[in-house]
């Protein structure tokens, strides 16, 4: 049986960790992830697992700690949000050539500036070109499940690369909802242990890592570490069916609502997937045939299958809680009209740019992307396709 | 992934290690850098007194050593840095042009 | 989602309105109910005014906004009824609830455009009296709690008592203060009827 909880999304991001017993955590605290660290370091001090928790200096250290503790041969994970991530940059190529499994608990934030501690995907999309796998979370549960998976989809001997499992900040990591916690003995089990085929501290076999890399093979290792990413697609749904046998939750590539029979639809991210699903069913209770798809994997990006549950919807809205500042739109617009890029028939796509340094989207926010995309439908006029959402305006006023 | 791999240029991306990492130790000897070279040392065994300050300093394998003496240069190592000469007390190692 | 109840806490940083809005939220979980708790988030400053909020309801919770139209609002800091339009949004069936030795028809009289049923609770003599200091929290979740009808006043009370057995372990004497700071709120708003 399940354990009915409430917890925090940092909370139940510490509890996962205080599950899987890593054996290395290495973490600088920024806010809104400083709650990982600390609740976890709590977790060390009681002796409730047996993690050697590593205070670092940076989260340039922090990451660095981790590359070098993974290469060693140990599980390890870190959490961090915004600035900290962004310190962390260089060396997330690292871990990722180096094959090197690391999870990260990413709780998103704006990146300044202006300065901002808020909620928005500018740091973790800022990342999606590092080679880490990329996993999105709505709430606390998804945080939580997905924390759990993300590890084993790392360690895959197909996959072999490092995975973020990112949450907005402070709207999920510090809201208290209810949550199913799956038991100790599931998690352990589900997770096992972390066995390298080579690893710097196997005195059987020495081995060397991170070495200069000429022209000569740089692009042969990136082909392959592009193949592991690629593996990481199926591993991931093989993941997700092994994980529903423990927990009895169902997760995909992408979790589409309502979206069989749906005209004007949206795509999102994190925790606005929900605000857009209460969006959704007051519309079709007005008879409109509205749905979504909420991104989970972004990295790998499943773009065949999202294309092939898209297609026929008639007008799309991509939401980018980030800027891009491409002058046409967001990350999310980007690898959307990429992916329907080759389909015969594909919707016209309007990409909104929303939410950016935390600021609050209600259902009437979502709502009104839908009206626009109704409007799109009834008149046939495309307009501006890259948009910001509820943005105050001079024509406005 | 193999022990040991036999990396040149003719290897495949999915023949190739991880990241270049190398699961083997004492492997340097596959590494031949003896073509960086432009200048070589030449031993004239003659003036040699077989004191083997050379040996250790050499950054590669390029001086052999057996039963406690060394032989000749083993040029498919040696980079042509010139710090064996330098080292030698009497002058049994000369730098000369690499044609 | 009709059975949904939403409301937003008005209080000053230090003054522990997050913490009752989560206590609420734990207290509301343990009688079975689906719940958020979570606060507006800025800089942290002492005394500035902060809002925090609670969804509850019979039915999973998925919106993440803010909330914009409560049923109830809470008010610590009677102060703040002067700078926060601490009314903004309230639905007209709802009703607010403030931390003032003032009497309902007071705050009407002081307040005239508050559209809705006014509730006041001396949080501050009631903690002083049972507590012997000033907490807010307790006697304030009481009165969300009475005032809410959002479960069982006796369920509420053990549900507390096992909470606060838990909480203070280490000083028991304070469990009996807390509860009758809760008892006194539930007991007062009585009379209020």
């Amino acid at each position: 049986m399940s354990i009915r909880e409430r917890l925090s999304g940092n909370e139940a991001i510490a509890f996962a960790m205080k599950q899987i017993n890593p054996d290395v955590v290495a973490a600088f605290p920024i806010t809104p992830s400083t709650e990982i660290p600390q609740y976890f370091s709590q977790y060390v001090a009681d002796g409730q697992v047996d993690t050697e928790f590593v205070p670092v200096e940076s989260e340039h250290s922090a990451i660095s700690a981790c590359v070098g503790s993974q290469a060693a041969g140990a599980r390890t994970m870190t959490a961090t949000s915004s600035c900290g991530l962004a310190l962390m940059h260089e060396i997330l190529y690292v871990a990722a050539s180096n094959r090197l499994p690391i999870t990260i608990a990413a709780i998103n934030r704006a990146l300044s500036g202006p300065i901002n501690i808020n909620a928005d995907h500018s740091d973790t999309m800022g990342s999606r070109d590092s080679g880490w796998i990329q996993i999105y979370s709505e709430n606390n549960q998804e945080a939580y499940d997905n924390f759990i998976q993300a590890l084993k989809i790392a360690e895959h001997k197909d996959v072999q690369l490092p995975a973020m499992v990112c949450q907005d900040g402070f709207i999920t990591s510090h809201a208290v909802e209810n949550i199913e916690l799956i038991e100790d003995a599931k998690v352990k089990e589900f997770v096992g242990e972390y066995n390298p085929e080579c690893y710097l501290l196997n005195e059987k076999q020495p081995m060397s890592i991170g070495p200069y890399d000429t022209p000569s093979y740089y692009l042969e290792h990136k082909r392959q570490q592009a193949e592991g990413m690629k593996n990481a697609k199926r591993v991931a749904l093989e993941v997700a069916k092994e994980f529903e046998k423990i927990s009895g939750r169902k997760y995909g590539l992408f979790e589409a609502y309502k979206l069989e029979d749906a005209e004007a639809a949206i795509v999102i991210i994190n925790s606005t997937a929900g605000t857009a699903k209460d969006a959704v069913d007051k519309l079709r209770n007005e008879g409109k045939k509205v749905g979504l798809l909420k991104i989970r994997l972004f990295r790998p990006f499943p773009a065949e299958e999202i294309a092939k549950a898209l297609k026929h919807v008639k007008v799309l809205a991509a939401m980018d809680k980030t800027e891009s500042f491409s002058s046409q739109g967001g990350p999310l617009g980007a690898e959307i009209k990429a992916a329907l890029y080759h389909e015969k028939e594909s919707p016209t796509v309007i990409n909104y740019i929303y939410g950016l340094g935390g600021r609050d989207v209600r259902v009437e926010d979502i709502g009104s992307v839908y009206e626009d995309l109704y409007k799109i439908l009834a008149t046939g006029i495309t307009g501006e396709t890259y948009r910001y959402l509820s943005v105050r305006d001079q024509e406005g006023k | 992934m193999t022990n040991k791999i036999n990396i040149d240029e003719t290897i495949s991306w999915q023949e190739i290690t991880p990241g270049g990492n190398v699961c083997a130790s004492g492997n340097s000897e596959e590494f031949h850098t003896g073509d960086w070279r432009t200048i070589k040392p030449v031993f004239i065994a003659d003036k040699c007194n077989q004191c083997l300050l050379c040996a250790p300093v050499c950054p590669d394998l390029a001086i052999p050593v057996k039963d406690g003496k060394r032989g000749d240069f083993i040029y498919e190592y040696c980079k042509g840095c010139g710090i064996c000469a330098k080292v030698c007390p009497v002058k049994a190692i000369e730098m000369k042009a690499d044609n | 989602m009709s059975n949904l109840t939403e409301i937003r806490w008005h209080g000053r940083g230090g003054q522990g309105a997050k913490t009752a809005a989560l206590l609420l939220a734990d207290v509301a979980f343990s009688t079975g109910m689906y719940v958020q708790g979570f606060p507006e988030y800025g800089p942290e400053r002492m005394g500035a005014p902060i809002t925090a909020y609670n969804r509850i309801s019979g039915e999973k919770i998925r919106v993440h906004s803010n909330i914009y139209e409560p049923n109830y609002v809470v008010v610590v800091d009677e102060s703040l009824l002067e700078s926060v339009p601490v009314s903004k949004g309230l639905k007209k069936d709802g009703a607010i609830i403030i931390n003032t030795a003032k009497t309902p028809e007071e705050i009407k009289n002081n307040y005239p455009d508050y559209d809705c049923r006014i509730y006041t609770i001396d949080a501050k003599e009631i903690s002083e009296s049972t507590l012997g200091k000033y907490f807010p929290n307790t006697p304030m979740l009481a009165a969300v709690v009475k005032v809410s009808k959002l479960m069982d006043e006796d369920r509420f009370l053990d549900e507390m008592k096992h909470s606060f057995e838990h909480k203070f372990a280490a000083k028991p004497n304070v469990i009996e203060g807390n509860m009758n700071a809760l008892i006194m709120t539930l007991r007062r708003l009585d009379d209020d009827k």
